[in-house]
């Protein structure tokens, strides 16, 4: 039977720093790979409505009429399937998180 | 003499050891419980429906979000299923890749585990340190990956992303500091007299109620019953050579021993297949619509998981139905409950490792 396994470990780590990031003094790094938020080039969208067709999440709403491109944040799973179905390349995933937000609102790319 | 007084306790759906909600009422006598009724569906969300309404491409999207722990093996299996179906050739890099990311999965499930089963006795620094070690494998998850929990990186026909080889090797070279670590904090759960006077002797489940109350996972090979669905050989683990780890007492040590044995096994699993991976193709293109149906079935780190899926040549399934590693793992919890005392009860229902959104998808 051993007593205080963990005592070395404890002691040990009362001369390291903290594990956790000293945000917001410390920026956190983000990967090239991570999926943050969808960015769109609205110039060069053809409002075809793909990517609001495949969205798990139904958080894309398309109008070709208006020539609007609507997300709902707050909706988005950040799966990143509309940057593979969008036949302009005009989606794009960013890195970085959205910023938190105090109202539920929609964001609307308007290309007119 | 009369026979003690029975009360019923009420355990969950809000608890502190719970992550999520599963209710049971124990029926107790003084401290001992004689019975648990478990009562289930408190975060039920219709996923096996809205397969009715989804591509059948795009649903492997929201298979993956069944379960936020062991999430790529969701998608995994549901792609196998798909795959199976339509006779599709997955490339061998996509498979070795899906089998590096398994295991993956499996290291920060059980590192999770590990953490989450030492805040339920009470030794909080042992909790952190866990979980310190847990965010290292996030962090190498997120990196080739995009996603700390969610991979979003397996499709129906092959897999999304890519790892380079000089980054398979960095993996391996981190992986193998954080086996030194992980040795260093799994010694504290195998050999602390503290965590061994928890853990040992409490909520043993025989090997033959393990078999027939149809355990699955660590759950059941704690209680010495080698049955591993890796072994099955699906992706590449065929190619793979290992044996499943098991232990005979069935207490609630051995589930913990057989989960700290399974991630040094994953690491050497990872570095396998690191090592037997050769370049080519990442997908094969998908087309037509599937018709049929299949039963697949995978070892995520919770256990055994079958996607029953049938197709009938739309683009939209006819059906599908999980059959999660909690779900099969609860009429075992509810075996090994009555006799023990009301103060293991938050450790014995952490033992099976519940995943209670899994179970009602």
């Amino acid at each position: 039977m051993k007593i205080f396994v963990m005592a070395a470990k404890v002691l040990k780590s009362l001369f390291l720093k903290p594990a956790t990031l000293g945000y917001p003094f410390v920026p956190r790094v983000y990967y090239k790979n991570t999926r943050g938020k969808i960015a769109i080039e609205i110039a060069k969208c053809i409002y075809c409505g793909a990517c609001q067709r495949k969205c798990p999440a139904q958080a894309l709403n398309v109008n070709k009429a208006e020539k609007n491109w609507v997300i709902n944040r707050l909706r988005c799973i950040s799966c990143g399937y509309c940057v593979d179905v969008c036949p302009k390349k005009c989606l794009t995933m960013e890195n970085t998180y959205s910023v938190s937000a105090t109202k539920k609102e929609e964001e609307v790319f308007s290309g007119a | 003499m009369n026979s003690p007084k029975r009360t019923i306790i009420p355990f969950g759906p809000q608890h502190p050891v719970l992550p999520e909600p599963i209710h049971l009422d124990l029926v107790v006598e003084d401290e001992k419980v004689v019975e648990a009724i478990p009562s289930l569906g408190f975060v039920h969300r219709g996923l096996e429906k809205l397969v009715e309404k989804r591509d059948f491409i795009d649903f492997v999207y929201v298979a993956e979000r069944i379960c936020g722990i062991c999430s790529f093996i969701h998608g995994l299996t549901y792609c196998i299923a798909i795959e199976e179906i339509m006779q599709i050739q997955v490339p061998a890099r996509a498979n070795y890749l899906r089998v590096i990311w398994s295991e993956l999965s499996r290291l920060h499930s059980h590192l999770l585990w590990l953490g989450l089963t030492a805040d339920a006795f009470g030794f909080e620094a042992l909790f952190m340190h866990t979980w310190k070690l847990r965010e290292k494998i996030l962090d190498i998850i997120e990196e080739t990956t995009g996603g700390r929990v969610i991979f979003g990186s397996s499709k129906v026909g092959g897999v999304r992303k890519d790892i380079t080889p000089e980054k398979l090797a960095e993996i391996i070279f981190k992986l193998d500091s954080y086996a030194k670590e992980i040795k260093e904090i799994t010694d504290v759960f195998v050999n602390d007299s503290s965590v061994k006077h928890r853990l040992v002797g409490v909520g043993i489940l025989s090997k033959q109620d393990a078999y027939s109350l149809g355990a699955v996972g660590p759950t059941l090979r704690a209680s010495g019953v080698n049955i591993d669905m890796r072994k099955l050989g699906y992706a590449a683990y065929k190619e793979i050579d290992f044996t499943p780890v098991t232990e005979t007492s069935g207490d609630s040590y051995a589930r913990c021993l057989v989960r700290i044995r399974e991630l040094f096994q994953s690491i050497d699993i990872i570095k396998q297949a690191a090592a037997k991976i050769q370049p080519g193709e990442l997908e094969v293109k998908v087309s037509g619509t599937p018709n049929g149906e299949f039963f697949a079935r995978t070892e995520q780190p919770r256990g055994e998981v079958i996607y029953y899926v049938k197709a009938n040549g739309t683009r939209f399934l006819q059906r599908l139905r999980v059959r999660t590693p909690t779900f099969a793992n609860i009429p075992a919890l509810v075996k090994l409950l009555p006799g023990c005392q009301l103060a293991d009860v938050p450790v014995l229902v952490l033992t099976i490792d519940p995943c209670i959104s899994c179970t009602e998808r």
